[in-house]
C-alpha cells in the first residue's frame, strides 16, 4: 500500500495521557474507494487513533496525510474543511429538532428550509438511504438516527467517512443495510474507516484491514490475504479465544413463570403482550428480538424492575439482574466498588452499614471474581468496561440467585471479558441456577441458551436454535 | 484491557480521594475564610474605603473577642447550619430544594402561633412542642413541592423557589392579622411566653442552645448518611437515580419526599429556633435570607454535614463582622453579600470538574459526557 495514492494516511501515530500510552506506534493507510476496518480489543486504542484523524485530540509523535500531503488536523473543523467525518458511539444531533435541523446546524448563512430539505433528499437518494427531513429526531428508531449521523458528515462534504462501532447499536437486517450503503459509498470513490472488534463484519465488507493491539499496529492487509483465525491472533495475541462451554443438562424445577404478562414503557405505552414463560433451574433461556420488540421491558418486569400492567410473574424474590446500559442503570460511577457492591437490594436495607465488612467482603469478592482494581475503594468509574461488567455480575451472581437475568451482558466487551462473563452465566446455570439472557447479537444468544424466545411486535414466541429460524421469527415472518 | 489503561487507573483514583478527603471542614471553612477576606479587601478597595479599618471592624465583631464570636458570629451561623444542612441533604440527593427559606418562614411562624396558643399551659414542654411545631411546618411546606412533584411531575426547583413567596406573603398575612400583637400598631407578633426561650448555652452571653442542635443535626446527618442505609439510598438517588431503580431497588420518588420532608424540617426548626433563642416574636423578616445564602453554605462546603457546619460558622462570622463594619466604618453591609456570591462564583469557576460543579451541571440539566474510554 502506497501513501500517496491514500485518502487518510496516519503514520507512527503516539499519544499519552497522563501516564498512559494509548497509542504507541499505530499507523493507517486508507486509500480511496475502499472500505478499511480498523480492528482492536477494547482499550487498544481504535477509537482514539480516530479521534486524532478526525481533529479531535492532538497526537503526540506521528504524521497524518491527505492525499500525500502533510496536514495538521488541529480541529475537527480542520478535518471536516478536508473532507474527514465521523460518526460516533454516541449521537450529537439534537432531539427536539427534526432531522433537516440537525443537518442545518453547523452550516453558514441563512437557514433556508426547503433548501436543507431538498439537500437531506439528495443525500439520501444517493447513498440509498429513507430518512423523513420532517422527522423529530426523538421519534427516530436508532438506526435512522445513525443515517442521520451520516447525513450530517455527507452534508459537510465528508469524502471519507470514520465509523465508530456502528453496528454495536443495530439490529442485524439494518446492519446489513447499514454495511451495504458503505461499501456503495466506497464503490462510488468514497472511503470509509470501520472501527468495529466484529471479525465477520470485517471480513465481509472490508478491503484493507488494520489490526492495533496496545496501541500498536499489528496487521495491515489487504482482507485477501487474512481469515479470522490470523486477525483473531492479532488481535488478542496469541492466547486464542475461550469457546463458550455448552453442554445441555438436564433443566429443574420451574423458578420463573410469567402468565399473560403486558407491560408498559415508561411512557406507557404497551411494549410487550400476553406473554406466557416458564423458566426452570439450570437452563438458559435465549431472548432475540430487534430493538424495540418489548424484550427490554419484558426482563425488567421478569427481573421486578418494572411492573406489570396485566397478567403476573411467580418467581423468586432473590433476582440477579445485569441491565444492558451499564453506566445508567448498574452502577454509579462516582461511587468506589464497595459502594456498588452495597446497592444490591439498597432499597430494602435497613439500619446501620458496616462499611468495613462491607469493604473486606468487597475486596474478598475483587479476586474470587477476577475483577481487576487496585481496591475496593477504586471509582467504578476508573474501571475499564471488562471489569465494570464483572463486577455487575459478581455483585448479582454472590447471593446465589435462582434466577438470573441479563441483558445485552457482553456489549462493549472485548474477546478476553466477554468469554469470562459467558463463563459466569453459564457457571450460574450450571449450579441450578434459571438464567434469561437477551443479546442484540443473535449469535451470542444462539451459543449460550437452551431454549430460544424470540420477541416481535411485543408478543414471544418460541422458536427452534437455529439462526435462520430465529431471524425469520425476529422480522415476524414464519 | 491493556496494561497502561489499568496502570492509569491505579494512579489516578486513589490519589484523587485521598486529596478529597484530606479536604476536612477546617481546611475548608479556613480556605473560605481567606478567600472571602481578600475578595472583601478588594472590593472595600474598589468601593474606596479604608479597607484595613472595614477589616480590623470586621473581626472585632466576628473573632475579634469571646462575646462577638458567641454572640453575634456562633448565634448568626445557627440558623445558616441548619438551613445549609437542609439545602445540603437535598441536593445531595439530587433535589433541588431552593426552598429553605420558605421552609424556615412557615416553622417560624408555626412556632409561634402553638407558643401563642397554649405556650402559657404547656409549662416546660412548651419549648419542645414550639420545636417540633416549626420542624412539622417546614416539612408540610417541602411536603407542598413533594406532593407536587410525585404526583404531577412539576420540578421542586420551580416549585420550592414560589413557595418562599408565598411564606413570605403568609407571614406577612399572618403578623398583620391573626397573630398580630393586641395594639395593632406593629406588623409583628406578641411575644411568646418566657417558658419558650430557648437557655442560653454558655452564661453571658446570648449563644443559645439553637447552636449546640444545629451541631447535632450536623454531626447525625454526617453519620446518617455515611453509616445506614437510608443515607446511603439518599446518597445514591443523588448519584445515579437509574442505577438507584434498577439495581439498587430503591423507590426513588419515596426517598425523594423523604429527603424533601427532612430537608423541610431542618429549615422549619431553623426559624423555630430563630423565635425561640433571638427574636421571641414572629416577624415578618425574621429571615434576611438564610435559606438563599444556605445555598452557598451548603455548595462551599462540598455538600458534606460537617462542612456546613464549618462554612456556616464562617458565614456567620461574615455577617456579623459585616454589621459591625456598618458601624465602625461605615461599610455597608451588603458588600459582605456580594462577597457571599463572588465565593459561589469562584468555586463554580475553579472546581470545573469537581462536585459543586456536577452539582450546579446536573442543576441546570446539563449532562457531562461520562469520561471517554481511551480505546
Amino acid at each position: 500500500m502506497t501513501t500517496s495514492s491514500a485518502a487518510l494516511a496516519l503514520e507512527n501515530i503516539a499519544r499519552r495521557f497522563d501516564h498512559v500510552r494509548a497509542l504507541d506506534d499505530a499507523s493507517l493507510v486508507a486509500r480511496d474507494g475502499t472500505v478499511h476496518a480498523l480492528l482492536g480489543e477494547n482499550g487498544a486504542g481504535k477509537t482514539t487513533l480516530m479521534r486524532i484523524a478526525f481533529g479531535l485530540i492532538r497526537p503526540d509523535a506521528g504524521t497524518i496525510r491527505e492525499h500525500g500531503r502533510l496536514v495538521e488536523l488541529p480541529s475537527p473543523a480542520a478535518a471536516i474543511a478536508l473532507g474527514i467525518g465521523m460518526v460516533h458511539q454516541h449521537f450529537s444531533s439534537i432531539p427536539a429538532l427534526t432531522v433537516a435541523e440537525n443537518v442545518a446546524l453547523g452550516g453558514h448563512g441563512a437557514y433556508r428550509v426547503d433548501r436543507v430539505r431538498a439537500r437531506v433528499r439528495e443525500i439520501c437518494d444517493r447513498v440509498g438511504f429513507a430518512l423523513d427531513p420532517e422527522a423529530r429526531v426523538v421519534d427516530l428508531t436508532v438506526g435512522a438516527q445513525q443515517r442521520l449521523e451520516i447525513v450530517k458528515a455527507l452534508a459537510h462534504g465528508a469524502r471519507t467517512l470514520i465509523l465508530d462501532e456502528p453496528t454495536a447499536v443495530l439490529a442485524p437486517r439494518e446492519a446489513d443495510d447499514l454495511l451495504a450503503m458503505l461499501r456503495g459509498f466506497a464503490d462510488t470513490g468514497g472511503t470509509v474507516v470501520l472501527i468495529t472488534h466484529k471479525l465477520r463484519e470485517a471480513l465481509a465488507i472490508a478491503d484493507d484491514v488494520t489490526v492495533l493491539r496496545h496501541g500498536s499496529t499489528v496487521l495491515a492487509e489487504p482482507v485477501a490475504n487474512v481469515d479470522s483465525n490470523t486477525l483473531a491472533e492479532a488481535m488478542i495475541g496469541s492466547a486464542p479465544p475461550i469457546e463458550a462451554r455448552h453442554e445441555r443438562t438436564e433443566p429443574g424445577p420451574v423458578v420463573l413463570s410469567a402468565h399473560e404478562l403486558s407491560v408498559s414503557d415508561a411512557r406507557g405505552v404497551t411494549r410487550t403482550r400476553d406473554v406466557n414463560l416458564d423458566v426452570r433451574a439450570g437452563e438458559v433461556i435465549g431472548v432475540a428480538g430487534i430493538d424495540g420488540a418489548g424484550q427490554h421491558e419484558l426482563l425488567l418486569c421478569l427481573a421486578g424492575r418494572l411492573p406489570a400492567t396485566a397478567g403476573y410473574v411467580e418467581g423468586p424474590t432473590t433476582i440477579g439482574f445485569v441491565p444492558e446500559d451499564r453506566h445508567r442503570d448498574a452502577l454509579v460511577l462516582e461511587f468506589d466498588i464497595a459502594e456498588n457492591l452495597a446497592l444490591r437490594d439498597a432499597g430494602f436495607a435497613r439500619g446501620r452499614l458496616v462499611w468495613p465488612r462491607i469493604r473486606a467482603r468487597a475486596a474478598a469478592m475483587l479476586t474470587e471474581y477476577d475483577v481487576r482494581a487496585p481496591s475496593s475503594d477504586t471509582m467504578v468509574g476508573a474501571l475499564s468496561g471488562g471489569n465494570q461488567q464483572k463486577l455487575v455480575l459478581a455483585r448479582e451472581l454472590e447471593p446465589k440467585p435462582r434466577l438470573l437475568i441479563v441483558e445485552n451482558p457482553t456489549r462493549g466487551l472485548d474477546i478476553a471479558a466477554t468469554a469470562a462473563v459467558h463463563a459466569r452465566l453459564l457457571g450460574a446455570r450450571d449450579s441450578g441456577a434459571g438464567v434469561v439472557i437477551y443479546s442484540s447479537d443473535l449469535d451470542e444468544v444462539l451459543a449460550l441458551a437452551d431454549r430460544l424466545i424470540v420477541m416481535f411486535e411485543g408478543r414471544a414466541r418460541e422458536v427452534p436454535l437455529d439462526r435462520d429460524a430465529a431471524g425469520r421469527a425476529m422480522v415476524g415472518a414464519a | 484491557m491493556s496494561d497502561p489503561a489499568l496502570a492509569a487507573k491505579r494512579t489516578t483514583s486513589p490519589w484523587r480521594r485521598r486529596l478529597a478527603s484530606s479536604l476536612t471542614p477546617g481546611i475548608i471553612a479556613a480556605v473560605v475564610a481567606v478567600v472571602s477576606l481578600a475578595l472583601l479587601w478588594v472590593a472595600l478597595r474598589l468601593a474606596g474605603f479604608d479597607a484595613t479599618l472595614a477589616l480590623g471592624a470586621l473581626w472585632r465583631g466576628s473573632f475579634g473577642n469571646w462575646y462577638a464570636f458567641t454572640s453575634s458570629t456562633l448565634v448568626r451561623a445557627t440558623p445558616l447550619v441548619l438551613t445549609g444542612l437542609a439545602v445540603a441533604i437535598a441536593f445531595r440527593a439530587g433535589v433541588w430544594n431552593i426552598g429553605a427559606d420558605g421552609q424556615l418562614l412557615v416553622g417560624a411562624a408555626l412556632a409561634t402561633a402553638v407558643g401563642l396558643a397554649w405556650g402559657g399551659a404547656l409549662g416546660w414542654a412548651a419549648l419542645p412542642i414550639a420545636l417540633i411545631a416549626g420542624a412539622v411546618g417546614g416539612a408540610c411546606w417541602a411536603g407542598i413541592a413533594a406532593v407536587l412533584r410525585t404526583r404531577f411531575g412539576v420540578l421542586e426547583v420551580i416549585s420550592t423557589i414560589m413557595l418562599n413567596f408565598v411564606a413570605l406573603d403568609l407571614v406577612g398575612y399572618l403578623v398583620r392579622g391573626p397573630l398580630q400583637e393586641p395594639s395593632h400598631a406593629y406588623p409583628q407578633s406578641n411575644a411568646i411566653p418566657k417558658q419558650m426561650h430557648l437557655p442560653f448555652l454558655i452564661p453571658g452571653t446570648r449563644l443559645h442552645w439553637g447552636f449546640a442542635l444545629g451541631v447535632a443535626a450536623a454531626v447525625i446527618l454526617w453519620w446518617g448518611m455515611r453509616s445506614t442505609a437510608a443515607g446511603f439510598r439518599v446518597r445514591a438517588i443523588g448519584a445515579n437515580a437509574d442505577a438507584a431503580r434498577i439495581a439498587g431497588r430503591i423507590d426513588v420518588a419515596r426517598t425523594t419526599t423523604n429527603v424533601l420532608l427532612l430537608s423541610g424540617a431542618l429549615a422549619g426548626l431553623a426559624g423555630a429556633i430563630e423565635v425561640s433563642g433571638v427574636t421571641y416574636a414572629l416577624y415578618e423578616n425574621i429571615s434576611p435570607g438564610y435559606g438563599y445564602t444556605a445555598i452557598a453554605v451548603a455548595l462551599l462546603a462540598g455538600l458534606d454535614p460537617l462542612g456546613v457546619l464549618a462554612t456556616g460558622i464562617v458565614f456567620g462570622a461574615l455577617e456579623a463582622g459585616a454589621l459591625s463594619m456598618q458601624r465602625e466604618a461605615s461599610v455597608p453591609s451588603v458588600v459582605v453579600t456580594a462577597v457571599e456570591a463572588a465565593l459561589v462564583l469562584l468555586l463554580l469557576a475553579l472546581s470545573r470538574r469537581g462536585k459543586a460543579a456536577s452539582v450546579i451541571g446536573r442543576f441546570s440539566g446539563a449532562r457531562s459526557a461520562s469520561a471517554d474510554e481511551a480505546s
